[in-house]
């Protein structure tokens, strides 16, 4: 006698009752689903793509290196100060696009981190619900600005308007502080919004503790909810470093096209992004010593942003050991 | 008790009547802080309404039919925009195929069925981690090589800048979609699986079904992200004079970013006017991209 | 030193609660009328149209420890936060009626909330350190109230001392405050409401998230406080209301028949000894020997 009476097939289930015991002696043994192992071979796969990506990078980005440092040591590279990758009389210094890029990012912290932190700390402390949920999203459409059109502001009105019309300025028609301030501002809503989720995620008990002791709101948010949100706040700004040292657009379209080494920031200057992005409008061919040196300095450049991002994972860690 | 209250009973504290007039709250310091906070939002905004400003009255003149009709020319008066915008359609749309189906197939692994503990996994989840802050210029770079080792001469197609723009916003889609897995309750998996199904068939039937507003409007926000950057498809060589419809996936093509930055970096006016048609159009298409993220989430985002 | 005679009542004859009551309590001399530092006058307290509290004249006297029983839901918590404004810092809170603070009314147009604030303490009931040293912790109200001092340190001992926590910190001054146990994080919080010196301190449930030991403690030190400081505490435990508050304000909850909200109203306010010995109304009489609540 059957032990279950089969109530008619659905797509899974075969149309008699399944025999409770098979072969293999479990009584609650099943049909070995082959589409679903396949499926859940083919999802493994997919989250391999991404390990695969960072391997790719990593191999794309070494393999032209090797030929390029076969050629140019890389000392005269790392601290070389002529950077002229397709003259005749070669040079391969990269210190130039390392200024010229740590220019720009420096002068984007300047206008970010303030703006940032402020937006942040009012959002966080100051703004009630209803103010805070139509600032938010009105600070993200910072961050969805196109960087190219970033790029078209900052040399057609900041740089030509503002800088040469207005304000009368001895600079060019590139200049690394137009490209690096409107930088800063694409990077706002970056350094904002990770800081306003680490400061709303101190406890209100802190703040509570803080008024009932008789501190006004500028107190409490300065001694106690930023000294607790500190470890998110660093890594909001390191996030915001790493974001601009990335950034390619608007440097190329802003800050020049030489590479040169910048000592006044309304100088024209390029960027390691700025070299890559208007080196490869060339035809360069492959394995030869301009398309190598693409790669080298993207290697240059991936390797510092992992730095960077590497560092904030460690202050992130260290912050929070601290209580 | 031994009384030492000396010291704190010496210190002198401002002694002063409850009703004093002033407030703490509005001391200058915490005033002049106040006002600071305001100021920076009111810097922020303004840059942004200055910048969205610019672009509307430098563009107006060039916001005509030929925007969207013409092709390219050597001359701002019959230059448009046309296979820019057709080429950014084919590039979007190309894409989404690539990379929507992989995002989603592996957040559901990460999510659904990977073993959290396994090395491999969390080797994973962090490579996904540091994949979304790796500058995009080096994607383009990546693109560039691969497609180098597979011998691929021209590399100005749709398909290798849907390729390179994929695995730029992979890592995005893989984070929206973990996030849309997550919050779909617990309760709805066990119930399922109390039932007989299978781990699969309870994602397939029952966790992304519920999942997909939010999968949707990440995946769209990703693509709007797409649609703006030219940083990778420069390295792959798109910065070149189109003068045809693109019309399959191995065809030349340039995109709205790439045209602006061509249009850009050109001295005549008329080219800047064009630039900044084409970036307000960019915009339009952006804002009405992100709209429709919007309404799908708020529509059919599911209130546990 | 307080002796401690201890003297049994026995409640109502309904229950079989025995409660314990210090002698301490009844050492210290207890006027009949308490000398009111802070009173209550038909205070109600609303949040938006939801009236919380309702009808409440209360003193309390001046180094006496008061304390507000009653069920859940009755509007004590509430009220306490009223008597150091920081209700101000709900949306929509409102108190009608007078709160007068050494006479003067706290409400009142020139009034520096702030300032009532550091006269008027509270500790809370769940120990709420900052995540900074013990030390920083002490420090942080003197500084952010602007007292001059000649030797912080010297404030940060004495406060301690008060607090009966010197000994177990005095080693580890400069180490977080979390790494404290929860009623040594609650002693913390009493050093730090004493380290600005005021002249209320208000306690909601201080003891709740703690365990019978350190609960003993801070009962031990809240006598102690009594001499210099007036204290006001809500406790859900009315047996920890006859250990050691002076006099006891009985609260109980009225349903609105239209929406059913629950309003708190006073029902009775007096010595502790009188208030679960001879309690006066009814309701208070079914509340102490546990018919509900």
């Amino acid at each position: 006698m059957t032990a279950v009476a089969s109530t008619g097939g659905s797509v899974d289930r075969p149309n008699r009752p399944a025999p409770l015991s098979t072969t293999s002696g479990s009584a609650f043994a099943g049909r070995p689903r082959y589409g679903e192992m396949a499926i859940k071979l083919f999802l493994r796969v997919a989250a391999a793509v991404t390990i695969a990506t960072t391997v790719g990078i990593l191999i794309a980005l070494a393999i032209p290196s090797i030929g390029f440092f076969a050629e140019v040591p890389v000392l005269e590279f790392l601290f070389g100060t002529r950077w002229a990758p397709r003259f005749a009389d070669a040079s391969f210094g990269v210190l130039p696009l390392i200024t010229a890029t740590a220019w720009t990012t420096a002068l984007a912290l300047v206008v970010a981190v303030p703006l940032g932190l402020g937006a942040a700390i009012f959002l966080a402390e100051y703004a009630s619900p209803r103010l805070r949920k139509v600032l938010k999203p009105v600070l993200e459409i910072l961050a969805g600005v196109p960087t190219v059109v970033y790029g078209y502001f900052a040399l057609q009105f900041v740089q030509s308007t503002v800088f040469k019309e207005w304000l009368g300025l001895p600079t060019g028609a590139f200049s690394v502080l137009a490209a690096g301030l409107v930088m800063g501002v694409m990077i706002i809503p970056t350094i904002a919004s990770i800081s306003e989720d680490s400061m709303s995620a101190v406890p209100q008990a802190l703040r509570q503790g803080s008024a009932a002791l008789g501190a006004n709101r500028m107190q409490t948010t300065l001694r106690v909810v930023f000294p607790a949100a500190l470890s998110g706040i660093v890594a909001a700004i390191v996030l915001g470093i790493s974001r601009a040292v990335g950034e390619t657009m608007i440097v190329a379209i802003a800050a020049g096209s030489q590479a040169r080494l910048v000592a006044n920031p309304l100088e024209q200057g390029q960027t390691m992004t700025g070299f890559i992005a208007n080196a490869a409008l060339g035809d360069s061919r492959v394995g030869s010593i301009e398309y190598d040196t693409l790669f080298a300095v993207g290697l240059l450049l991936f390797l510092i942003t992992l730095l960077i991002n590497f560092i904030s994972i460690r202050f992130v860690r260290r912050f929070r050991e601290a209580y | 008790m031994r009384t030492i209250g000396t010291t704190i009973s010496a210190s002198i504290r401002p002694e002063r009547p409850i009703a004093s007039g002033t407030n703490g709250e509005r001391r200058p310091l915490a005033l002049l802080f106040l006002v600071l906070l305001w100021l920076s939002l009111v810097v922020a905004f303004g840059v942004l309404v200055t910048l969205i400003v610019t672009i509307v009255i430098d563009g107006q003149n060039q916001f005509t039919w030929r925007l969207f009709t013409e092709f390219p020319a050597s001359s701002p008066d019959r230059a448009g925009a046309r296979p820019a915008i057709l080429g950014s359609m084919w590039v979007i749309a190309t894409t989404a195929v690539l990379t929507i189906p992989l995002g989603v197939a592996a957040a559901v692994h990460l999510e659904e069925f990977a073993d959290k503990k396994n090395w491999f996994n969390r080797a994973v989840e962090l490579n996904v981690q540091n994949l979304a802050a790796v500058p995009s210029i080096v994607y383009g770079l990546l693109a560039l090589a691969f497609l180098s080792a597979l011998g691929v001469r021209d590399k100005n197609i749709v398909i290798a800048g849907a390729l390179a723009l994929s695995l730029l916003i992979l890592p995005v889609i893989i984070i929206a979609t973990r996030e849309a897995l997550r919050s779909v309750p617990m309760e709805i998996r066990q119930g399922s699986l109390a039932l007989g199904a299978t781990q699969w068939q309870t994602v397939w039937r029952q966790t992304l079904p519920s999942a997909v507003p939010g999968i949707a409007t990440g995946a769209i926000l990703a693509l709007s992200r797409a649609l703006g950057e030219a940083a990778p498809l420069l390295v792959l060589g798109a910065l070149v004079f189109v003068s045809f419809d693109p019309d399959g996936i191995f065809s030349g093509y340039t995109t709205l970013p790439i045209q602006i930055f061509n249009w850009t970096g050109r001295p005549q006016e008329g080219f800047h006017e064009l630039a900044a048609a084409a970036s307000v159009l960019l915009l339009v298409l952006l804002v009405l991209m992100n709209g429709v993220a919007i309404f799908i989430r708020n529509k059919f985002q599911k209130r546990w | 030193m307080n002796e401690s005679t201890e003297t049994e009542m026995v409640l109502p004859a309904t229950s079989n609660q025995t409660v314990r009551v210090h002698a301490r309590a009844s050492e210290h001399f207890l006027p009949e009328e308490p000398r009111g530092v802070l009173q209550c006058e038909k205070v109600d307290v609303y949040y938006g149209n939801f009236r919380a509290v309702t009808g409440v004249d209360l003193k309390f006297g001046l180094n006496e420890i008061t304390a507000l029983i009653g069920p859940s839901g009755c509007g004590k918590s509430t009220l306490l936060r009223s008597l150091n404004r920081m209700n101000d810092l709900v949306d929509g809170a409102r108190v009608e009626g007078k709160i007068l603070f050494q006479g003067e009314d706290m409400y009142g147009k020139k009034v520096d909330p702030i300032e009532v604030r550091r006269r008027i303490g509270m500790v809370f009931q769940k120990p709420n350190p900052f995540p900074k040293s013990i030390y920083d912790n002490i420090a942080y109200g003197p500084r952010v109230t602007g007292m001059r001092v000649d030797s912080m340190d010297d404030l940060v001992e004495e406060a301690l001392t008060k607090a009966a926590l010197w000994g177990e910190v005095k080693d580890k001054l400069k180490q977080s405050a979390y790494g404290l146990s929860g009623g040594q994080q609650q002693r913390l919080c009493i050093a730090r409401t004493i380290a600005v010196k005021p002249d209320v301190i208000l306690m909601d449930e201080p003891c709740s998230a703690l365990d019978p030991i350190a609960t003993v403690k801070i009962e031990d030190l809240m006598h102690d406080l009594r001499e210099e400081y007036t204290i006001v505490i809500v406790t859900h435990n009315m047996q920890q209301a006859a250990r050691v508050a002076d006099r006891t304000a009985f609260f109980t909850a009225l349903a609105d028949e239209g929406t059913g909200d629950r309003t708190g109203v006073l029902v009775e306010f007096g010595k502790t000894k009188q208030i679960f010995e001879q309690p006066a109304d009814q309701r208070t009489e079914d509340y102490i020997s546990g018919r509900f609540g």
